[in-house]
């Protein structure tokens, strides 16, 4: 290699790395926003409801906590855009990609459910207990999927699989869908505890992990990228 | 809520009380009430450490009886929790109980006039002195014991005077210092002997401790060797070691001396005979030399040692393995993870299956992405070409490239296989989430309604017949495919003896025979089941010595191996109860299935695979029914075949029928591996190593923990059941072990020849 490419290389070099920075502070405000959105669905509900709680109504939480971060999620995909299309695509195209999506989310609510009776939750009393918790599960990670991806599993399984990642996007999209699951997992382990506190009821204590993974995931993820934007060589699309 | 709980709670009492004061009149005798709580509470919510709030409950004693003007409200006292059972002795009327070392009371009895408390405390001082005699030689020289003998003099004085009729303030002061001399007496003896009765044999605990642990370093230090490609666990001996070996000898051989004269309090290893003793002794000192010579081998070259680390390549699945071996073993030290340990085993098996299930779509999807892009790949087009490096990296990574290329053709027929063994973990989460509701055992769910409650009960006779029979069917149809054909209908008459023996004793009917006949014992139909069962073994022994001798192939050890293990799951299908049947047919259907779909075709190795029997084996413990108080064990099987209680034979059934699960699998995981042979010829090496080393390092860090944890409030009701649990499973995978090396010896020896 000549001295002349090697110079170029350099240039290319850096502006990709501000252009990465740029993208990082994007995807840094980003899930600010989306841990700003649980605080509010935690706190401002009790300015409105009468003794609303997290551990009191824990139902009413889980839907209020998924449909904010839902809607959060998916007001950021209109703005941020972070993989923009380069086909124009009709309405009618649009139509049929956001039913799909709703048939996907729904049916990874049902796998979610699957799963966690699978692990030993009771399968006819508390159903709706395990299903909100299984929305909330799919929101955290199944929505943000499709609001990134689209309705695309090829994608989801390239993305999930090793160096699958292509862009900072997908490498927040992993670290964030990880760390729910491995906190709801964790969330798990004081059940069998005989405190008899509040929390140990089911499913708070799975759904607080899960939120406090995903919460916890959404910080690590731009920080993670941030350390190590060197080693991160994505490939353009 | 605990206010209004507690506020509950007082108007119940008083309900009680009201009511038991109403019915004063009928009876002569007052009405005691005692309200006790069983233990107290941290400020973060653990209960049963031993802190003050933990072990501090309140004692209230509720009576008409009592003198209501007390007037002035005393602060509480500070009384022992052995007090209560002399006290209700003595309030009842009754004899106190001999092994007692409580005091009385006397509060309690304020009421009665002074002789019948002087009497009362001489029954509970004369019961403490008899249970010193009979603990401690040197009685008479107990200052508790003189104290006793002088209050019993004076009480004699006392009693004199009293019958003489005297009534000046002499005898008021005499009886109330008789009553003090009496107090003082059985303080200090109660004192004394609860300190007895509270003493550890802590220089035998030491020295068990020790010998256990260093065998755990000696294993833990040399995994990095015996899991290495040649599969040996040599012993290193450095030069130095001879003279630090006798050193090491004769210090212990003082210490011993030393502590065996000084203490008077009975001590099991001071009482062993004094050879066995040195013998002890000696293992201790050559355990430490060889622990000393392996750290400094390690120390020497850590180089080999760093490089065995950083070459294993660690993907998610040795992770999760790793992280499930810590997190159960440290989940050990806390009560309600002991008695709900069943959860920590279904958890960590269905993430198993979870990652059984993502390891298979990783391996057929992103494997089978690579074969057709590979080629595609030379025709540049960019993205594609992009994808296929990928997924070469992922192929590489799972170390299978070379078998997906050759596989390649044979794609059509590997179809099916594909996603079988796709569904194959999925499969066996829904077995085990079936199974889990079977038996619900552990402490907090135990009420919970049960599928095997409701097979046992007396009016579903009918569907426990017909489960009982299809699960017979089902076990007879997967055992028997590498039978050989003697064995095949030894399995089948095994089988019919086995339902005949459950029809017998009036478990489960036959559609033929609806009149409740007679219920004999089955001893005929059970000894009819065993005979096959010993018959199979043999055949199954026998062609393994065939094996051995004449140094055939790997082919006829394996028949042999499936005999045994073939026999021994008929002889669980005579032991566990019937409607513990499906246990038995899912344990058998998910070896096969993961056979067959995943640890083969994916080509685990055999530690991972060792690994995973071991989870599944201590899952199926708790499926069965087991759990980790003794209330669980099922002494019926020792009965099994047997007109009354023979010894060595019921203890060899209980502890077969309990320990079916975790055995079967071990069992399975000796035929897998020995099949797996020709492929890896260090697997068995592998496997015995690692089962060793799972079951030890539970066992040594819960040694250690309960002997901090001899205190615990729950010392005798949580950790020492599962302390006897443990040591027996420990005798069991020992003979399994055993059982392992003796097969691996052997097929080693052939290798050299
Ligand atoms: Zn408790
Ligand atoms: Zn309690």
């Amino acid at each position: 290699m000549n001295l002349h490419a090697q110079v170029q290389v350099e240039i290319e070099d850096r502006t990709k790395g501000t252009m990465k920075e740029t993208e990082i502070k994007r995807l840094l405000s980003a899930n600010v926003i989306c841990i700003f959105s649980i605080i509010v669905a935690t706190v401002i509900p009790s300015l409105f409801l009468e003794n609303f709680s997290i551990l009191g109504t824990h139902l009413t939480w889980l839907c209020i906590c998924s449909a904010s971060v839902g809607t959060v999620n998916i007001v950021l995909y209109f703005i941020l855009k972070p993989n923009p299309s380069n086909r124009r695509t009709s309405l009618a195209h649009k139509v049929a990609r956001f039913l799909r999506c709703c048939v996907y989310f729904f049916m990874s609510c049902i796998l979610f459910h699957g799963i966690i009776v699978l692990y030993g939750a009771p399968l006819i009393e508390s159903v709706l207990e395990t299903f909100l918790f299984a929305v909330l599960l799919s929101t955290f990670t199944t929505l943000h999927c499709l609001c990134l991806l689209g309705p695309n599993i090829h994608m989801w399984l390239r993305v999930f699989s090793k160096n699958g990642a292509m862009s900072i996007w997908d490498s927040s999209l992993q670290i964030t869908a990880m760390c729910s699951v491995v906190g709801a997992w964790l969330g798990a382990f004081p059940i069998p505890l005989d405190w008899d506190r509040p929390w140990q009821v089911w499913p708070i204590s799975c759904s607080l992990g899960a939120t406090f993974g995903y919460v916890a995931g959404l910080l690590i993820a731009p920080l993670w990228i941030y350390w190590n934007r060197k080693q991160l060589t994505y490939k353009s699309r | 809520i605990y206010f209004n709980l507690l506020s509950e709670m007082d108007n119940i009492i008083k309900k009680i009380h009201t009511s038991l004061l109403s019915k004063e009149g009928e009876v002569t005798s007052p009405h005691l009430l005692v309200v006790c709580g069983d233990h107290g509470m941290s400020e973060t919510g653990s209960h049963g450490g031993s802190s003050e709030g933990e072990v501090r409950t309140p004692l209230l004693f509720v009576s008409s009886a009592f003198d209501r003007a007390g007037g002035l409200l005393k602060p509480p006292e500070l009384v022992q929790q052995t007090d209560l059972a002399v006290t209700l002795a003595i309030g009842l009327g009754l004899p106190i109980s001999r092994n007692s070392v409580g005091q009385l009371l006397l509060p309690v009895v304020q009421q009665k006039t002074v002789r019948e408390q002087l009497r009362y405390l001489h029954l509970n001082g004369f019961q403490l002195s008899r249970l010193l005699q009979e603990n401690m030689a040197t009685y008479e020289k107990d200052p508790g014991f003189q104290q006793f003998k002088m209050a019993e003099k004076s009480h004699g004085s006392w009693i004199k005077l009293y019958l003489e009729g005297n009534t000046s303030e002499v005898l008021r002061n005499l009886g109330k210092k008789v009553l003090r001399q009496y107090l003082e007496a059985i303080r200090v003896l109660s004192n004394s002997l609860s300190k007895q009765v509270a003493q550890y044999d802590t220089y035998s605990m030491i020295v068990g401790t020790i010998i256990v642990l260093e065998v755990l370093v000696l294993l833990l230090l040399s995994t990095a060797k015996a899991l290495s490609s040649r599969a040996e666990l040599e012993v290193p001996l450095s030069p130095l070691c001879s003279l630090l070996f006798y050193l090491t000898c004769l210090m212990l051989c003082a210490v011993h001396v030393v502590v065996c004269t000084s203490t008077e309090s009975s001590c099991y290893f001071c009482s062993i005979s004094w050879l066995t003793a040195i013998g002890v002794i000696m293992l201790i000192s050559g355990l430490l030399c060889i622990i000393l010579s392996a750290l400094e081998k390690v120390f020497v070259n850590p180089k080999q040692m760093a490089k065995v680390i950083v070459t294993g390549i660690w993907s998610e699945f040795d992770v999760l393995i790793l992280a499930g071996t810590v997190g159960h073993v440290s989940s050990l030290g806390a009560s309600s993870f002991i008695e709900e340990e069943h959860q920590t085993w279904y958890f960590l098996v269905s993430t198993l299956c979870l990652a059984l299930c993502q390891e298979t779509c990783r391996h057929y999807f992103l494997a089978k992405d690579c074969d057709l892009q590979l080629p595609s790949s030379a025709k540049a087009n960019p993205e594609e070409a992009k994808g296929a490096h990928h997924h070469r990296d992922d192929a590489g990574y799972l170390q299978d490239a070379p078998k997906t290329g050759k596989a390649a053709n044979s794609e059509s027929a590997r179809g099916s296989e594909k996603w079988m063994a796709l569904a194959t973990p999925w499969a066996v989460l829904v077995c085990c989430r079936l199974l889990r509701s079977l038996n619900q055992t552990g402490v907090q769910w135990a009420h919970k309604p049960d599928f095997g409650h409701w097979l046992t009960s007396s009016e579903h006779k009918a569907e426990l017949s017909l489960v009982a029979s299809v699960s017979l069917v089902m076990i007879f149809i997967l055992v028997q495919r590498r039978c050989s054909l003697v064995s095949k209908i030894a399995m089948a008459l095994g089988l019919l003896g086995v339902y005949s023996y459950r029809a017998a004793i009036g478990n489960v009917e036959f559609p033929w025979q609806r009149d409740s006949k007679d219920i004999s014992k089955g001893i005929i139909e059970a000894r009819f089941v065993y005979v096959f069962v010993l018959g199979i073994v043999f055949t199954g022994t026998k062609d393994l010595l065939k094996s051995q001798v004449l140094s055939t192939d790997a082919k006829t050890k394996f028949i042999g191996l499936w005999e045994i293990y073939s026999g021994l799951v008929l002889l669980a299908a005579l032991l566990l109860r019937p409607h513990n049947l499906p246990v038995l047919v899912f344990c058998l259907l998910i070896q096969a299935m993961m056979t067959k779909y995943v640890w083969k075709p994916l080509e685990f190795d055999a530690a991972q695979v060792t690994i995973m029997h071991y989870w599944f084996g201590q899952a199926f413990f708790f499926f069965q029914g087991n759990s980790n108080s003794i209330a669980s064990v099922d002494v019926s099987a020792g009965f099994v075949g047997l007109d009354n209680y023979v010894e060595i034979p019921a203890i060899f059934l209980t502890g077969f029928a309990t320990y079916s699960g975790p055995l079967l699998w071990a069992i399975h995981l000796l035929c897998y591996l020995s099949s797996d042979v020709s492929r890896n010829p260090s697997a068995m090496g592998h496997g015995c190593f690692c089962y060793a080393l799972l079951r030890s390092i539970p066992v040594a860090v819960y040694i250690v923990l309960v002997t901090g944890l001899r205190y615990h409030l729950f010392i005798w009701s949580v950790f020492s059941p599962k302390l006897l649990y443990e040591g027996v499973h420990v005798f069991i995978t020992a003979a399994v072990c055993t059982f392992f090396t003796a097969m691996d010896h052997n097929h080693l020896r052939k290798v050299q020849d």
